[in-house]
């Protein structure tokens, strides 16, 4: 089977999960399915610009789908005025003093002459400042954070629209991937590997901690929405007219007496699919989007150049490649990608949680999206990102139903049938390293395989 | 002189002996990845949850041994356990070895795709401990619980400061440092320690020279599995078992494993009390230990702690980035075992 072929035949096959899921079990779970798994896919995009094209082992992707998802509370939470008042000036001057302490350290480290006294005054400057700052940066998150904790308690966002979020994420994910990249990059890939582990837990226990940022594990709630609400679709004409005469037929078959009650059910259920789908449109055209771009880069020379980098890094230095340079700009934007799909994760779910972000969850799983869909093929990421996520998803449910099954067998109430019943949740760990060893081991290639011109 | 006995005594209390006991578990992990490192030559992401799965095992054979009334003295169970889970656990990464690893050694594949299948094996082990055991918190500590008690010590001492030292903490350094002893002894002593080390520095060389590769492998996993499940058994006594909290335990073992050279035995030991001493040190609140050694006009108003102790794994991460930096070989100029 040729390429594109096979490309139809895997997302055929996926439709009709979804489709099998849509009419089987209802549209509203689909839709909630389908929307992740576009999520999933930039976020599997993201990572193959990274992995595939370049080799670069990144174990941090829940560090920048965090960065991403903190950047949808800081663009659309409105600003909370008390906090400021309180602790904004204090927390400006730490800001600034921090700049300064850093163009010191930079001073120190390029002017002042090499040797012993260069190191002492560095140690100096980083220990004068960080006692200095500390004492700002304190009162201000002390004065901050006292702010109506029950509701606020930080120092919210700037109230823009949340869209603005997607790109504000990209950018502050690929920000920092550049401070990582300076740091990291040039390791050998086990232990880059390590390095963007550690990474990402550091940023999730900043998002988790820093109340006065993200209000922490008090979660922030409410956020606004790019699409309307339920409730305000319900209770607008056009929307109830519009399922009237979708429903038209089912309605005029209703006797009287019914007829309103089941026109509100239909609007009630109606509005919350009509939701849905607009964020679907949203998603699919932020995934199409980054797929276009991810292709058009890939099939550039700047795609033969990194692919060119990840099977020989000495044959590419040697045709003049700056390989460090490069692979930070290709971190860069895989990081970015994956910043934009942790803004609209946290878009789509409406609150910014920190503690919902495990390296299995955000990190691995995304890796076994990658490698299944098939590793240097971006639409093979997008179906990995489809496959993965809908496994996952259902693989909770069937492992309930096989199990319950098994666990009748025993009779209710035995020992062992709770204990088969409380495993349920937890076969998906096991089924998603099933997958992954047995695609690496029988077709390391993926589904969707990358795409290698052959030159005669 | 009471005061800076007080002061010693506290700083005993709080972060000599944790860091010790955290330092010598630490150590054992670290030992278990370096190896693998040495000998396989990729970093073992599946180590946390390895460690788990023995701790898992222990678990058990713990609970069985109790439902029959065996019990160890003063000690706890689980030391008992810890043979037979070993034995298990040893199984255990023999099996992946034969059904995942093997086929890449086979087939030359590069280090990053070992990497990716320990991911995978990382993920089944999960699995598997949060299937059997459940991801609760549990603690299976039973027999004494103090060899130093701080109101005993308080009173034989006259001190203000009580100095308590777990039973648990006890055993981990003990066990810590005769696992350690008798790993040197292997490696330097024996005939198949040689080989070990010898593969490790040359492959192709010790293929000729008539060492079986799949012999050293198969030992490699063995003491892999030993180390991993006495590391685990010992961090859930001394704490409580968490799947989660092995898991992430994997960053401060790699920490630890990289500081001190990735395929150095001493220095992973090394590494191991480097990380264990400054995430406790920073994190440690010095407050009372300044109160107790400086002039009353200079005592510190805050809590005088460096780092919040949310942020202790910040704290192995900062020093595994430091010495990548400085010194990217580690300590002990690495991969050599």
């Amino acid at each position: 089977m040729n390429q594109s072929a096979r490309a139809v035949t895997a997302f055929a096959v996926m439709a009709a999960l979804l489709a099998a899921v849509g009419f089987g079990q209802s549209w509203s779970v689909a839709l909630v399915i389908m929307n992740l798994c576009l999520i999933s896919s930039v976020m599997a995009m993201g990572l193959n610009i990274q992995w595939g094209y370049a080799g670069l082992f990144n174990a941090g992707v829940m560090g920048f789908a965090a960065l991403g998802g903190a950047s949808a509370v800081l663009v659309s939470h409105p600003p909370v005025t008390q906090a400021w008042a309180a602790g904004g000036l204090d927390l400006l001057i730490g800001v600034a003093l921090f700049v300064v302490i850093v163009a010191a350290g930079f001073f120190v480290r390029n002017r002042l002459p090499a040797g012993q006294f260069q190191r002492v005054f560095m140690i100096v400057v980083v220990l004068v400042g960080y006692w200095v700052g500390r004492g700002f940066f304190a009162s201000a998150v002390d004065a901050i954070e006292s702010v109506d904790p029950v509701r606020t308690g930080f120092l919210g966002g700037l109230g823009l629209p949340i869209i603005f979020s997607w790109l504000v994420g990209g950018l502050f994910a690929g920000g920092v991937a550049w401070l990582i990249g300076r740091i990291a990059l040039g390791l050998r890939a086990d232990y880059f590997a390590i390095a963007t582990l550690g990474i990402s837990e550091i940023v999730v226990a900043l998002l988790r901690n820093e109340d006065w940022l993200t209000r922490g594990v008090k979660n922030v709630t409410g956020l606004s929405r790019p699409v309307p609400f339920e409730i305000n679709l319900q209770n607008s004409d056009w929307f109830v007219r519009m399922i009237e005469r979708f429903n038209a037929r089912t309605l005029a078959v209703a006797p009287d007496v019914d007829r309103q009650q089941m026109l509100t059910q239909l609007v009630i259920e109606g509005s919350g699919i009509f939701v849905k789908l607009c964020y679907l449109g949203l998603f699919l055209a932020v995934t199409l989007l980054i797929l276009g771009l991810c292709v058009r880069a890939l099939n550039s020379p700047w795609g033969r150049m990194m692919r060119a980098i990840r099977d020989s890094e000495d044959a590419a230095a040697a045709m003049g490649k700056d390989i460090v340079y490069r692979q930070r700009q290709v971190f860069i934007l895989g990081s970015a990608i994956i910043g934009v799909a942790g803004a609209m994760l946290t878009t789509l779910d409406g609150q910014f949680t920190p503690s919902s972000y495990v390296p299995l969850r955000f990190t691995f799983l995304i890796w076994v999206m990658v490698i299944v869909g098939g590793s240097g093929n971006n639409l093979g990421s997008v179906l990995g990102g489809f496959v993965i996520w809908f496994v996952w998803v259902q693989a909770e449910p069937a492992s309930q139903f096989v199990l319950s099954n098994i666990a009748s067998w025993f009779g209710e109430g035995s020992g062992f049938a709770q204990w088969l019943l409380d495993a349920a949740p937890h076969m998906r760990l096991l089924l998603m390293g099933l997958i992954l060893l047995l695609v690496l081991r029988f077709s390391p290639r993926g589904i969707l395989p990358e795409y290698v011109r052959e030159t005669r | 002189m009471t005061d800076f006995i007080n002061a010693f005594v506290l700083l005993s209390n709080f972060v000599i002996i944790p860091a010790l006991s955290l330092g010598s578990q630490l150590a054992l992990g670290a030992l278990g990845v370096t190896l693998v490192f040495g000998v396989l030559r990729f970093a073992n992401f599946a180590h946390g949850d390895l460690m788990a799965f023995g701790t898992m095992i222990a678990i058990f054979i713990t609970w069985w041994f109790q439902s029959l009334g065996i019990g160890f003295g003063p000690l706890p169970t689980a030391l008992l356990a810890l043979p037979f889970a070993i034995a298990v656990t040893a199984l255990l990464t023999i099996g992946t070895d034969r059904l995942v690893y093997r086929y890449y050694r086979r087939v030359g594949s590069a280090p990053v795709i070992f990497v990716v299948a320990s991911v995978g094996v990382m993920f089944m082990l999960n699995g598997i401990v949060r299937i059997f055991i459940g991801p609760d918190d549990r603690r299976f500590a039973d027999g004494e619980r103090f060899i130093v008690h701080a109101r005993t010590f308080r009173e034989t001492t006259g001190l203000a400061e009580g100095l308590t030292f777990k039973l648990t903490q006890g055993i981990t350094i003990i066990v810590a440092v005769v696992v350690t002893i008798a790993l040197f002894w292997f490696l330097q002593r024996t005939r198949m320690g040689k080989a070990m080390r010898a593969y490790s520095d040359n492959e192709k060389l010790s293929r000729f020279s008539g060492i079986d590769p799949d012999r050293v492998v198969l030992v490699t996993w063995i003491i892999a599995a030993s180390l991993a499940t006495i590391a685990g058994v010992l961090y859930g006594l001394d704490r409580s078992f968490k799947p989660f909290t092995y898991f992430q335990l994997l960053l401060p073992i790699f920490a630890a494993a990289i500081v001190g050279g990735i395929g150095q035995p001493v220095g992973a030991i090394i590494g191991g009390y480097i990380v264990a001493f400054t995430e406790i040190g920073v994190t440690y609140a010095y407050r009372k230990f300044f109160i107790y050694l400086l002039p009353e006009s200079f005592e510190p108003s805050g809590l005088a702690q460096l780092v919040a102790t949310e942020y202790k794994f910040a704290v192995s991460f900062v020093i595994l980035v430091l010495v990548l930096l400085v010194r990217p070989t580690g300590l002990m100029r690495g991969k050599v075992i």
